[in-house]
């Protein structure tokens, strides 16, 4: 009968500074407590033990813990009481390490009476503590997956072969993301197109994978297995099921736009298929732009040509609600804009080119057909500089981190080059050569000692047009020489940045973003991909730059977590949240308003809360006049009692 | 100091010869620096192995044939056994010293030397020096 404390020295983190003897002396003092003990580490094997050994010779009604922080341990204790019959919720933590012996090094006589207030007052709560049963809630076997990128068709394909539904949201008219944009994939010079596209197809055609192309994730309720995800189906103007993406609009249409896919260096038309090998292969209309659905009549050239009888310039966008039980999130990244970088023309200079425009330019189905040539005139270049690291590790300026794939792609550039254009000379601009993969040191050695790229270790201060030639003023710091070279043109490996809006979709999805925007991971070492957010998981380049190897290892990875999450059924949530007491309820609504979650609403006449919802944070609590919203042993009066037990 | 650099410098004849004679891939050094650390004549030279690489690399290559360094090196073959590159340094020298013979410019000249000095001269020291500094 009666409570047991148990104090942890944790070796000389505790006990260094609190005198120990004497907080037992004065514990065993506090009304209730009928059993005190203290050892060197509570946490461990044989600490554990005692508490067992305790609980069960003395019957204990319920114990503290005195020791460090419950999110280390708390769960521990919990689960060791639980395996002698205790109920984990009558476990306490009372935190004396974080909250009183470090602090409090060069005070002990002070710590030790801190020590015991908290022990005390956490002992006052355990009088009010209720026994509990943790909520058990059904999972929705469902998992949507945001991104159409290598990414998220990865992961969408690996959890549809687990037999589980997916939804695929991607807000381009087609799934391919960055990957359908390279020329060649290092180590191996792979064709992203032989490659990729077959897995596009079967994502598409898998019969447990729904694809909503064109589709933006509107608004997300609920809670993990169990989430309510508002997805916007963007209008087309044109009906999807009758267009068989033949292009015959988009030879009609009269109006030229920068392409997007091709970086700007092509035309699309204002109804437009992405481009060619796009999933779903399907026409859209750029509303802004279509002479059509600006003027609201006159044009309709596209209309006219198709075969199919597929163009409607009617709004066939609608909103749709799916349940799921987990999330992957694989939005991805950007490339910055030259238009950053004055030192290098500010994008004014034709023939200064971003990583990913010269990466279009390779392609054998981009805007040149494959051939390296000058955007200003059209000439082959003869000599091309690239330069790494633009507006990557440098924190005074840009970023502050290393965008980790520019290393690699440049090598792979500069050979593609040499090969499109042979006699051509590359020369390359570094700070550090990053090449930490299968097959990459190996690759760069090829471009170096086989190629003949010319490796200069140092950075561009200025690109200039000089004549017809851009002159490049950088340096070679192994050598200590200012190096110039009049070249013909220039590729900027310039930062990789989070995708556009995944700030807006990070808070729909309550996740957190992490420094320069990325997504933050709930440990970076051991639970890379999850997120804080239960039931929600990160799957490539979003969390931070990652090449191709990386992506698809990531998003294998986070389908298996979401698999794993999925498989037991049901998710097991802390019984710590909102109950109302109907007696005293007025029905007044200010909980409704204050709740984040909209778990709790006003049904009747009184309010209800929605278990699978509430997250316990109390500020409904708050919110009410009269008390009636308490939260399950976080009650209004246990919270009184332990402070009148600090100050009194 | 600037320098302007551009493909034919780069690959210049001059170059392109040395790369023949000496058989190595100047190209595939990364400028570790393992070949100047280890050489035991270092200290002697006014242009570390690593930074011949470096200049050849970058098609300097008159000022590396105007070095001192390349007539200190004693072909001890210390660099090639340490390059993680597998790049014959010593026969690199070896070759600048060739080609900088093969340009037929007299560095010492034998009967300007006093015949006693001459009489002193170790007669290793005086193979050496016809090999290495004369025409």
């Amino acid at each position: 009968m009666g409570y047991g404390v148990f104090i942890c020295h944790c070796g000389q983190n505790i006990a260094g500074t609190i005198d120990i003897e004497k907080l037992v002396r004065k514990v065993s003092g506090i009304r209730g407590v009928t059993h005190v003990e203290d050892y060197i580490f509570m946490c461990s094997d044989p600490g554990q033990e005692r508490i067992k050994k305790a609980i069960k010779e003395k019957n204990l009604e319920g114990i503290v813990v005195a020791a460090c922080s419950p999110s280390l341990h708390e769960e521990t204790f919990r689960k060791a009481a639980e395996s002698v019959g205790l109920n984990p919720y009558l476990v306490e933590i009372a935190n004396i390490r974080e909250w009183s012996a470090w602090p409090h090094q060069a005070e002990p006589e002070e710590a030790t009476m801190k020590a015991f207030k908290i022990i005390e007052s956490t002992v006052e709560k355990l009088n009010g503590d209720k026994p509990l049963e943790p909520l058990r809630l059904e999972v929705v076997r469902r998992v949507m997956v945001i991104g159409g990128g290598i990414a998220g068709i990865q992961a969408a394909l690996d959890v549809a072969e687990a037999g589980i539904e997916v939804i695929l949201v991607e807000r381009s008219p087609s799934i391919g993301g960055r990957m359908a944009q390279l020329s060649e994939t290092f180590p191996t010079l792979d064709c992203p197109q032989c490659i990729l596209t077959p897995k596009m197809t079967s994502v598409a055609h898998h019969p447990l994978v729904k694809l909503l192309a064109y589709s933006e994730v509107e608004e997300v309720s609920g809670s993990a297995g169990n989430f309510k995800v508002k997805v916007r189906r963007k209008p087309t103007y044109v009906d999807w099921n009758k267009c068989v993406g033949c292009g015959l609009c988009m030879e009609a249409c009269p109006v030229e736009l920068p392409s997007e896919f091709e970086m700007g260096l092509a035309h699309r038309k204002a109804i437009y298929i992405q481009f060619p090998q796009a999933v779903p292969n399907k026409a859209v209309i750029d509303s802004e732009n279509c002479i059509r659905m600006k003027y609201g009549r006159g044009c309709g050239l596209c209309a006219q040509k198709c075969p199919a009888n597929a163009i409607t310039f009617e709004d066939n966008g609608k909103a749709e609600e799916y349940d799921v039980g987990a999330i992957i999130v694989a939005t991805g990244l950007e490339v910055m804009d030259k238009a950053n970088f004055a030192e290098y023309g500010a994008g004014e200079l034709k023939d200064v080119l971003t990583g990913l425009e010269f990466e279009r330019m390779l392609a054998p189905s981009g805007p040149t057909g494959g051939k390296v040539v000058r955007p200003s005139d059209g000439r082959v270049p003869k000599e091309v500089v690239f330069i790494q690291c633009v507006g990557s590790r440098d924190p005074e300026n840009w970023n502050p981190y290393c965008s980790k794939i520019c290393c690699m792609y440049t090598a792979k550039q500069a050979l593609l080059y040499k090969h499109a254009v042979p006699g051509g000379q590359a020369y390359i601009f570094y700070i550090d050569i990053r090449a930490d993969g299968k097959g990459y040191e190996e690759f760069i050695h090829r471009a170096m000692a086989e190629e003949g790229v010319i490796y200069l270790r140092g950075r561009v201060g200025r690109v200039y047009q000089e004549g017809d030639k851009l002159r490049v003023e950088g340096v070679d710091t192994i050598s200590g020489l200012k190096i110039v070279i009049d070249a013909d043109m220039v590729v900027l490996a310039t930062a990789a940045v989070p995708s556009s809006g995944v700030e807006e979709l990070a808070k729909k999805l309550r996740i957190q973003l992490g420094e320069g925007g990325w997504l933050k991971e709930a440990h970076l070492k051991l639970r890379p991909l999850e997120t804080l957010t239960s039931g929600v998981f990160i799957a490539g380049a979003a969390q931070y730059p990652k090449d191709i190897t990386d992506t698809v290892s990531q998003a294998s990875g986070a389908a298996a977590k979401a698999v794993a999450f999925l498989s037991k059924g049901y998710v097991v949530r802390e019984p710590l949240i909102a109950v109302v007491n109907e007696d005293i309820c007025s029905g007044c609504g200010n909980c409704e308003e204050a709740c984040s979650y909209q778990a709790i609403k006003v049904v009747d006449g009184k309010a209800n809360v929605d278990e699978s919802l509430c997250e316990g944070c109390g500020s409904c609590t708050a919110a009410c006049p009269s008390g009636a919203v308490q939260l399950k042993n976080y009650d209004k009066r246990q919270i009184i009692k332990m402070v009148e037990s600090i100050v009194g | 100091m600037q320098l302007v650099i551009w493909r034919s410098k780069i690959h210049s004849p001059e170059v392109e010869k040395i790369i023949e004679l000496s058989g190595q891939n100047v190209y595939s050094c990364y400028q570790c620096g393992m070949c100047t650390a280890s050489c035991p004549s270092t200290g002697n030279m006014d242009i570390p192995p690593n930074m011949i690489v470096r200049l050849i690399q970058i098609g300097m290559i008159g000022k590396v044939l105007d070095s001192r360094s390349i007539w200190v090196c004693t072909s001890c073959f210390t660099c090639f056994a340490e390059c993680p590159k597998g790049i014959d340094i010593a026969s690199l020298t070896e070759a600048l010293r060739l080609y900088h013979l093969r340009r037929n410019i007299d560095h010492l000249n034998l009967s300007s030397i006093p015949h006693g000095e001459l009489l002193e001269l170790p007669v290793i020291a005086m193979v050496g020096a016809l090999r290495k500094f004369t025409a």
